[in-house]
């Protein structure tokens, strides 16, 4: 199971055609998203520079999400039933909760609680890794439970402790089974965080609706805006995949 | 070095173990049979504290293993596991490391030597084996037999003063049994104490000290092969015995 096997340029370059073929028409001005005229550029350049706050926030919320979610799958595949019973109450709380709501408590309701303001940066980082944490949990608590019993009692036989057989035996063995779904997780991240425009974080939907109230071109905008996802995606589905492929080698 | 008193063991209302009582001295070698789900597994299982038995005592080396229902402290039970050596019928090797590295594990982090003693210890048992040459593959580019030797390599590293065995040869291709079974006959022949769940009666016969057989959770027979196989003197060891003989 990899993530979206498709070879992006079969489709994306007719769709390219499409939408150029229809600006000849002259019902879309595609002048204001054109790398050949000035304002387009300039536009083009502003659209683009929202992707390093759209990758930053997203990496920084999978890679905080994927910490958390490992600390709240431990308990859940623990012989304790109230370690348990805290792992069910976490995933179904936090997974219940639509992420929109939860950026914008953390954005204005975290402050108040707590007495510090939260950047709007952060407050999107908080809110998108406490989100995906539930769902982390879940694929590492599956992940680690599909490890073989033989392999637990071998760890065990040799006088593993708790922590050496989860460090050199299960998780090594879980992760390379975790990859596919954390890779999905990832592209979901990425599409998520366009979310965290509401609150005024300068990535790339953000971007697109400045600009879409400044020109008033919503159409071609949002075009480029697709396109922008689509290729972030598209590569990073790529990577995970080559990933995928160098972390099974050496079992083949 | 290795005394169980009344153990007894239930999986809901199936009686696993029933009453054991067994004691295997320092250096004896010890064949247990059965048919299946007579509870040899779970026996064994029980000596290294991967099942815990509600009833009854087991002692290693003078020190209770479980009593009554409970067991050892985790740290305790570390100790005890790095004495006492277990090879299990699917070998339960860990597929994302190479062999070398099967074999240091433990050394290196239950037993903490450096790397270097542990790999010295490890090709010093991998030739044991003789496969010393497969230091640096994987466990899936291996054979069978060669992935059991491995795992009966990987337990010796931990330097056992006892080896547990669960039907080592039982997975494997009849072609390989041998190579397992020759490796574990010289490794009879070093002192080592060993209690062997098998089916392989010309084993038992070559290298058992005593045959225990059992049936339903109960051992019915503890006694030399001379007389097990001669003699029986249970009806359901004669039976058992026709049955695996005749096979
Ligand atoms: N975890 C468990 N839960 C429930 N029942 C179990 C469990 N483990 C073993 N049993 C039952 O206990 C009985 C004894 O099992 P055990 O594995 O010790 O038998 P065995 O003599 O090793 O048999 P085999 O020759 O098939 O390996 C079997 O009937 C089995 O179904
Ligand atoms: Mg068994």
């Amino acid at each position: 199971m990899s993530v979206m096997p498709v070879r992006p340029l079969r489709w994306l370059l007719p769709v390219l055609l499409l939408l150029l073929l229809a600006g000849c028409s002259g019902s879309l001005k595609w002048y204001v998203v054109s790398p050949l005229t000035d304002t387009g550029r300039s536009n083009l350049l502003f659209l683009l520079g929202g992707l390093k706050y759209t990758v930053l926030l997203s990496i920084t919320a999978i890679a905080i999400s994927i910490v958390v979610g490992l600390l709240v799958a431990l308990p859940g595949i623990s012989t304790s039933r109230w370690l348990r019973g805290a792992n069910r109450v976490y995933v179904e709380c936090v997974r219940s909760v639509p992420i929109l709501v939860l950026i914008l408590w953390v954005y204005y309701g975290l402050p108040i609680v707590m007495g510090i303001s939260v950047s709007v940066f952060w407050a999107g980082v908080i809110a998108l890794a406490l989100s995906d944490s539930a769902f982390e949990a879940e694929i590492f608590r599956a992940g680690i439970q599909s490890i073989d019993r033989g392999q637990l009692e071998a760890a065990d036989s040799i006088g593993l402790g708790y922590m050496d057989r989860m460090r050199y035996v299960v998780l090594p063995q879980a992760i390379k089974r975790v990859l596919p779904p954390l890779g999905n997780q990832l592209v979901y991240m990425l599409k998520m965080s366009s979310l965290v425009s509401i609150i005024g974080m300068e990535e790339l939907t953000r971007r697109a609706n400045e600009l879409v109230t400044a020109e008033y071109r919503p159409l071609e905008i949002y075009t480029v805006l697709i396109l922008e996802y689509l290729l972030l995606i598209l590569l990073v589905s790529y990577g995970v995949r080559r990933l995928e492929r160098r972390m099974t080698r050496d079992e083949r | 070095m290795v005394s169980l008193e009344r153990v007894g063991k239930r999986y809901g209302d199936f009686q696993a173990l029933d009453g054991i009582d067994l004691t295997v001295q320092h250096g004896e070698r010890v064949v247990i049979c059965g048919p299946s789900g007579s509870g040899k597994s779970t026996l064994i299982r029980c000596i290294n504290g991967l099942e815990v038995p509600d009833e009854g005592t087991i002692r290693f080396d003078g020190k209770a293993v479980t009593t009554a229902g409970s067991s050892m402290r985790a740290r305790e039970l570390r100790q005890l596991r790095t004495d006492v050596g277990m090879v299990f019928q699917q070998f339960n090797l860990f597929p994302h490391l190479s062999v070398l590295d099967n074999l240091t594990l433990g050394p290196m982090r239950a037993r903490k030597l450096s790397r270097a003693d542990a790999e010295a210890l490890a090709r010093k048992y991998l030739d044991r084996v003789h496969i010393p040459e497969q230091a640096d593959k994987f466990p899936r580019q291996l054979s069978g037999g060669q992935q059991q030797r491995v795992a009966i390599a990987r337990s010796l590293c931990m330097e056992p003063k006892l080896m547990l065995f669960d039907e080592p040869t039982s997975a494997l291709d009849p072609e390989m049994i041998s190579e397992v079974l020759d490796v574990m006959g010289e490794l009879a022949e070093t002192g080592m104490t060993m209690i062997v769940v098998t089916h392989e009666m010309g084993f038992a016969r070559r290298v058992a000290d005593r045959i225990v057989f059992m049936d339903k959770g109960q051992v019915m027979e503890d006694t030399t092969p001379e007389s097990f196989f001669t003699s029986p003197s249970s009806p359901r060891g004669a039976e058992f015995l026709q049955r695996i003989l005749n096979h």
